[in-house]
């Protein structure tokens, strides 16, 4: 199905995040929101982040993009390159000028990413016009034209409507119309269809699939709905309290998942277990980033558990494109410098 | 926002100690160093209401007149007035009635209007619908005039005039009061005590009032500061303290005749105003920041 | 087990023909000149320790029914009898009897807990109001309560704040199960939590059924987990029940377009991604100006002679399964 690409071959990066490490200073202290966080696009490929909410994985894309407020967090080691432009070393009019034209971001609430204020027309418009050299009549011909590609019946009327007249998924239409309309390399969905029904979030998948494949846009899809994932990425990646635990193609992971958390995950569904039966819950809570656990931070609620665990922190690895975090699974080095520079 | 502060992952977060919760108070207030002043100034203002006769050198009263009119010196820090009374002194003892008189006046039309404001809220209906049109005629009073239509019919006093201005001032409360209620009304633990048949006392008492305490007082703090103006400027037209009593607006309203030749008379008091409602708006300020959930758990 | 054959027979909540509807707009007079039609005939019985599943989307009409349902939403047509009673029309002493015998939990535990009062004052509250108890016995029952969802005694003195999602779900579900209710209605109760305490959740609502007979009323968009737990589901459109029956029949084997259009749509390991056209992108008609005829022809895909005059909930012929479409009967 999806995965006529197989595991990334080296084609040219969309974005490389390596051991990207971050905090968010409180102040009750530190708050480790990512721990060596990396991640590899390739151009044209759609790849998953999948984990449960506060694991880290909106936050590893936000600093990528350079969308976290300024001032309140640290990055505390790594780097990332975005079409090999190092983005964390840049200023605000320099990402500015990144954002839209390399790299665009679609967010889980259609109605605060639009101005309550302007039609949606001037609002696409005002886009394209900002990163390509066109005319406000030519502009208005790209918009219709993606708005169109977004199966919206009526392009001309839509664009003069303001955001309040549309319904949820169609706004979230428009705005991935926006994120596509300058045509960026690479496009962020961050639970783009959180907040809608079943049967819309099923277009809205599609629509940013056909049009990635047509255009060749790379995709980061983040969600916390392992079906979704699997249903449009490429390959995925499993995050747990700011790190990476498990990384490969998707129907590897998904069929023969080798960490001890994407396992749990998997089972606690209830798609897989007969009705009433009780679900394998994973016991406890994720942990509090302020104080980690020693060692592996999923290692308090696993069940197979061991002392190596509790000190130490594995490194992500493995062959055969599927890697994973976990001293159980053979993994041999430690995860370098906890927390500090490298 | 919530992508981004980590506030939920903490699994059984004991509640913070008394010395924790100071600490936590002392480090969001460094993050605004204004608040601080704002602090220092009502803290400073405080001592003077509290400790008055211990920190003032000369009795407030005493009249001297061999030493009349004289400019600030090492005896009289801020100088004399026209029949020879300290004014440092004068001022210490001034805070009392300026101040006294804003926190009365503040508390009044703060207790009355929230008492107002959420019985309007929970009741509903056509009685809430009287009371807000009530209470709009209301809003349209200047104080300055009622107080001197109040001053008229039962005479000039400090009393009468804190009474106007608290008048005026309650349907800020009122309405301020009757948004949290009606707001509170539709959260999720309300309606589920509605469902338990909870009657309407039961839900103010336990669920509104508790609830909305957080603004009103932010409101109170920032509307100390504009109280002690408009106190001091009735007692500066005559309508509030009267003479001799020691009151930061009358002392300018005497001193105002000296302004071209003694100008330390008017402008100390004038400065004790000043400097007392810019602290409460700075500690109005800092308080409504330090409430702003954005800023929680920082 | 003499108590488990009269609980089979006995329905404790049965709703007929319930209509509900709000003002949208009024003229100057104030009088409403136009109606948003949230519930518009709903028929459905629950059985006493059995779960019926409410599925559909936002916007269906699927939580106004539970609000009807546990009073927070009046109604003007139809009737909801707990134990046979109904309860809009019960006054006093009745209407108390009959609250405590239902009690809902929400979907978002961070707004449905008072965030000023301690744990054990959240949970004690219905008993709280229902008065009677003093203060040692209402920390008592709520340590017992506390206890039967899994929380800890020493959390009793703690605010809500302080716990994580899954456990202030608890909290909401001790508070719920305070009055020994026999039904539960239970509005989306694990969509605001991550998939592993989902489970928890999940695993002592099963529990405390099985414990103590509860009767639940599911409100849900989520099918994988309707099926897994419940007897019964009801599918919903546009306020109406399209499509009832027991739950891993019908989620199997959809005969309503809808349903067959929501399982297409839902997202799972099993399937890939739906073509566009299979889940119709249509969206959900004006519900002020109720449509003529049935209500998903504008969406339907089979539409054809019979469409336009408005459909039946039918009863199959084979089994307990009922369908509001004149084109599944067969």
């Amino acid at each position: 199905m999806m995965m006529t690409t197989g595991t990334a071959e080296p084609r040219g990066q969309a974005l490389a995040i390596n051991n990207l490490s971050l905090e968010f200073p409180t102040f009750s202290g530190a708050v480790k929101a990512l721990d060596n966080v990396s991640i590899n696009v390739a151009k044209a490929e759609v790849v998953g982040i999948v984990g449960e909410s506060g694991c880290g994985k909106s936050v590893t894309t936000m600093a990528a993009t350079g969308l976290l407020p300024k001032g309140r967090y640290h990055i505390t080691g790594g780097n990332v390159r975005l079409f090999g432009h190092s983005t964390l070393s840049m200023d605000d009019s320099q990402l500015q000028d990144l954002r839209g034209k390399v790299v665009s971001t679609i967010f889980q609430e259609p109605m605060n990413a639009l101005n309550p204020t302007i039609r949606i027309g001037r609002q696409l418009t005002d886009v394209i016009m900002r990163h390509e050299e066109i005319g406000l009549v030519e502009a208005r011909r790209v918009a219709r034209d993606i708005l169109a590609d977004m199966l919206i019946g009526e392009p001309e009327r839509v664009m003069n409507l303001y955001p309040f007249e549309l319904s949820g998924g169609m706004r979230q239409r428009v705005l991935i119309a926006m994120a596509f309309s300058c045509n960026p390399g690479l496009i962020i969905a961050d639970e783009p269809t959180t907040a809608l029904d079943v049967t819309v979030q099923a277009v809205i998948l599609r629509l940013i699939q056909n049009r990635a494949r047509r255009t060749g846009t790379a995709v980061v899809f983040i969600s916390h709905n392992v079906a979704v994932v699997s249903q449009l990425c490429d390959r995925l990646y499993v995050m747990y309290a700011g790190r990476i635990v498990e990384h490969g193609a998707t129907r590897s992971v998904l069929e023969t998942p080798q960490h001890p958390y994407t396992q749990a995950l998997l089972r606690c569904l209830p798609e897989r277990v007969a009705p009433k039966q009780d679900l394998e819950a994973i016991p406890g809570a994720v942990p509090n980033l302020l104080q980690p656990p020693a060692g592996c931070y999923f290692q308090p609620r696993c069940k197979e558990a061991v002392e190596q665990c509790r000190s130490r922190s594995p490194q992500l690895a493995g062959e055969g494109g599927q890697q994973v975090a976990c001293w159980r699974r053979g993994v041999a080095a430690e995860l370098p410098g906890q927390g500090g520079r490298q | 926002m919530s992508a981004i502060t980590p506030t939920d992952p903490v699994a059984t977060r004991r509640s913070r100690p008394f010395t924790d919760r100071l600490r936590y108070l002392w480090y969001l207030s460094r993050r605004s160093p204004l608040t601080l002043v704002g602090v220092a100034i009502i803290l400073a203002v405080l001592v003077m209401i509290v400790a008055a006769p211990w920190l003032a050198p000369y009795n407030p009263d005493k009249v001297s007149l061999t030493s009349r009119l004289l400019p600030p010196s090492s005896a009289h820090w801020f100088g004399t007035d026209e029949v020879g009374r300290d004014l440092f002194s004068r001022v210490i003892f001034g805070a009392r009635a300026s101040c006294g008189a804003a926190f009365m006046i503040v508390l009044i039309s703060t207790a009355v209007g929230v008492l107002i404001g959420c019985f309007s809220g929970v009741v509903g209906g056509r009685v809430d619908t009287a009371i807000m049109r009530l209470m709009d005629v209301v809003l349209a009073l200047p104080a300055l005039v009622l107080a001197m239509a109040l001053a008229a019919a039962l005479g000039p006093s400090l009393f009468n005039s804190m009474l106007a201005v608290a008048i005026v001032r309650i349907p800020a409360y009122v309405r301020l009061a009757r948004g949290q209620t009606l707001s509170l009304r539709e959260q999720v633990f309300v309606k589920a005590s509605r469902t338990y048949g909870a009657s309407p006392f039961y839900i103010l008492r336990w669920h509104i009032l508790p609830n909305a305490t957080s603004p009103i007082i932010v409101q109170a703090t920032l509307d100390l500061g504009g109280v002690v103006l408009i106190a001091a400027a009735l007692s500066f037209i005559g309508l509030g303290a009267q003479p001799p009593t020691a009151e930061w607006g009358a002392l300018v309203s005497s001193g105002r005749s000296y302004m071209l030749d003694q100008w330390w008379y008017a402008t100390f008091p004038g400065l004790a105003i000043l400097i007392t409602a810019m602290g409460c708006n700075l500690v109005g300020d800092g308080i409504r920041d330090m409430l702003d959930p954005r800023l929680r758990g920082r | 087990m003499t108590k488990a054959v009269d609980i089979l027979t006995r329905p404790v909540l049965e709703v007929s023909d319930l209509h509900v509807r709000f003002p949208a707009s009024r003229n100057w007079l104030g009088r409403p000149t136009s109606h948003v039609h949230a519930v518009n005939g709903v028929t459905l019985t629950v059985s006493a320790g059995k779960s019926l599943g409410i599925v559909g989307e936002s916007g269906c009409g699927k939580s106004t029914l539970a609000q009807a349902i546990i009073g927070l939403a009046p109604y003007g047509e139809g009737r909801v009898a707990i134990d046979g009673e109904d309860f809009q029309k019960a006054e006093g002493k009745r209407k108390r009897a009959l609250r405590q015998k239902m009690q809902i939990v929400f979907q978002d535990p961070q707004s449905s807990l008072d965030r000023r009062l301690p744990v054990w004052r959240l949970i004690s509250e219905p008993l709280h109001i229902r008065g009677g108890h003093s203060r040692a016995e209402l920390r008592a029952k709520a340590e017992e309560l506390a206890v039967a969802v899994g929380l800890r005694p020493e959390h009793l003195d703690r605010l809500p704040h302080e716990f994580s999602g899954g456990q202030r779900q608890r909290i909401a579900i001790a508070r719920a199960i305070s009055t020994d209710p026999e039904l539960m209605v239970l509005d989306e109760p694990t969509s605001a939590l991550d998939v592993s305490v989902q489970a928890q959740i999940i695993n002592l609502l099963l529990k405390l059924q099985r414990e103590r007979g509860l009767t639940y009323l599911l409100i849900s968009h989520d099918v994988a987990l309707v099926r897994h737990f419940c007897d019964d589901v009801a599918v919903m459109y546009l306020g109406q029940i399209v499509e009832s029956g027991p739950a891993d029949a019908v989620l199997s084997n959809p005969r309503h377009p809808y349903t067959q259009t929501l399982l297409a749509a839902a997202p799972s390991f099993e399937s890939p991604l739906p073509d566009i056209a299979q889940v119709r992108a249509g969206e959900l008609p004006n519900n002020r100006n109720l449509p003529d005829g049935c209500f998903y022809r504008q969406r339907c895909d089979r539409i054809g002679g019979g469409c336009e005059v408005g459909q039946v909930l039918r009863r199959l012929s084979e089994s307990a399964r009922h369908v509001r479409c004149h084109l599944a009967q067969t």
